[in-house]
């Protein structure tokens, strides 16, 4: 290998199959295997000028750069992942030779063993679940009925900002939400000030009460986001909630109050989905994104063991 | 699913369904680079990486999706004060405590009037409108 030669590592499987024809990696280099002792490492050759600690100081920052090796990387674990369980690897994983790769099979055998046999016939999906705030809900969807308009008892009581919910929410409301704790003496405040007694107070109760009752639709929705995480691991095999992604990596203006991953049986995708659907809704808007390689449970365990109790 | 349409614009089958294969090249990039990033097996290299080296654009990325706890333990917490990634927000945040503040402070005093002129003019709450 010439001096300047480095190997790129995106996977860890077992040593069976082939790998996908004409697979190409990172700069579209050609992609093959590396076989130790029943496993495989899935890598590329690349020039250790672009792939060096200095050279990747520079690249790292650039987010085309980033974008384009993220998104060749990625390509390479997931047709490969289709294939046989895979061990995807953090991205610019770089050695300089592959003596060095074999070095790592041997050395992390057991350990790579374990999460293969962990991570066979299962998939990760990702589920986020956003807090669907009451701005969003002031311009409803389309078709959709808008509770605002319903009369409701007592008027003055429910500040304009807050009752855009749906009326099948009030009775978990109470619980989640206490959303007008104060309701006697803002009703009578805001009775007073309708009646031109005291228009500032009037106005005072209803933003005190609008922003109140933004703290109790985000109470909800951390609280449903919960819920979902309990249901949806009631069918995965494991799950991990990953921190909330900023609404600009989102993309979405509402607050994420979930970013669950989940792995789960190949037989059990079906049953998975229906549960999302089952769960959204209710003060929370759910995405489904999957299904993934199974990248948040490739976690080697020190002692080689698999990290979770579920080895089978 | 007339459940979930209720909650928002937002109907998650449809959405089950388009992004479906997250695998393929379409997927979300912040949900690439979280997965390539910031999961996988870690393993040191021939080749160090130092995070910390990589001053600009990744850490902001990372800090994006990465736990802040993890960042803090890395001694990383410029951000907190970075213009680039909080923009004004964490201004806009501070000077909404502090507006917050002074709000209800300002509602106790004058609710406290408005149920004092109540008490002298009990009428005044059932002419209503």
């Amino acid at each position: 290998m010439a001096a300047d030669q480095g190997v790129y590592l995106y996977a860890v499987t077992r040593d069976e199959g082939e790998e996908p024809d004409g697979l190409e990696g990172v700069v579209g280099a050609p992609v093959g295997r590396l076989a130790h002792r029943g496993l495989a490492a899935v890598l590329s050759p690349v020039s250790l000028r672009e792939f060096g600690e200095e050279a990747l100081r520079r690249s790292m920052e650039d987010l085309a750069w980033l974008e384009e090796t993220a998104r060749a990387h990625h390509r390479v674990v997931e047709a490969v992942a289709r294939l046989r369980p895979a061990a995807p690897v953090r991205l610019v994983t770089v050695y300089t030779g592959e003596a060095q790769v074999r070095e790592l099979l041997d050395e992390r055998h057991d350990a790579f063993d374990a999460v293969l046999r962990r991570l066979s016939g299962r998939w990760e999906w990702g589920v986020k679940a956003y807090a669907v705030p009451a701005a969003a809900e002031q311009h409803p969807a389309s078709a959709e009925q808008h509770p605002t308009e319903r009369p409701t008892e007592r008027p003055t009581e429910r500040p304009t900002e807050r009752p855009a919910e749906d009326p099948a929410e009030r009775p978990a409301e109470g619980s989640a939400g206490r959303p007008v704790e104060r309701s006697g003496r803002a009703a009578a405040g805001a009775g007073a000030g309708s009646g031109g007694g005291a228009p500032g107070a009037a106005y005072l109760n209803r933003r005190r009460a609008a922003l109140r009752g933004r703290e109790a639709d985000w109470r909800r929705a951390a609280e449903h986001a919960q819920a979902v995480h309990e249901a949806l691991m009631g069918v995965a095999v494991d799950g991990r909630r990953h921190r909330a992604q900023d609404p600009q990596l989102s993309g979405r203006r509402e607050q994420m109050v979930l970013n669950g991953a989940y792995l789960v049986d190949e037989g059990r995708a079906a049953e998975f989905t229906r549960v999302v659907e089952e769960v959204a809704g209710r003060g929370v808007a759910v995405e489904l994104v999957g299904p993934w390689a199974p990248y948040s449970f490739a976690a080697l365990d020190h002692d080689g063991e698999a990290a979770c109790g579920d080895g089978s | 699913m007339s459940a979930s349409t209720r909650s928002g614009p937002y109907v998650p089958g449809a959405s089950a369904q388009s992004s479906y294969g997250g695998g393929r090249d379409s997927a979300n990039l912040g949900d690439i680079l979280e997965r390539v990033l910031d999961r996988g097996v870690v393993i040191a290299g021939d080749i160090q990486v130092n995070l910390l080296d990589i001053e600009l654009l990744t850490i902001k990325l990372r800090l994006l999706i990465a736990s802040v706890d993890t960042a803090r333990e890395m001694g990383i917490d410029w951000w907190e004060h970075d213009p680039w990634l909080t923009g004004e927000t964490q201004q806009l945040a501070k000077q909404n405590r502090k507006l917050r503040r002074r709000i209800a402070a300002l509602e106790e005093i004058v609710a406290t009037r408005a149920e004092g002129v109540r008490a002298h003019e009990p009428e005044a709450v059932e002419r209503g409108r």
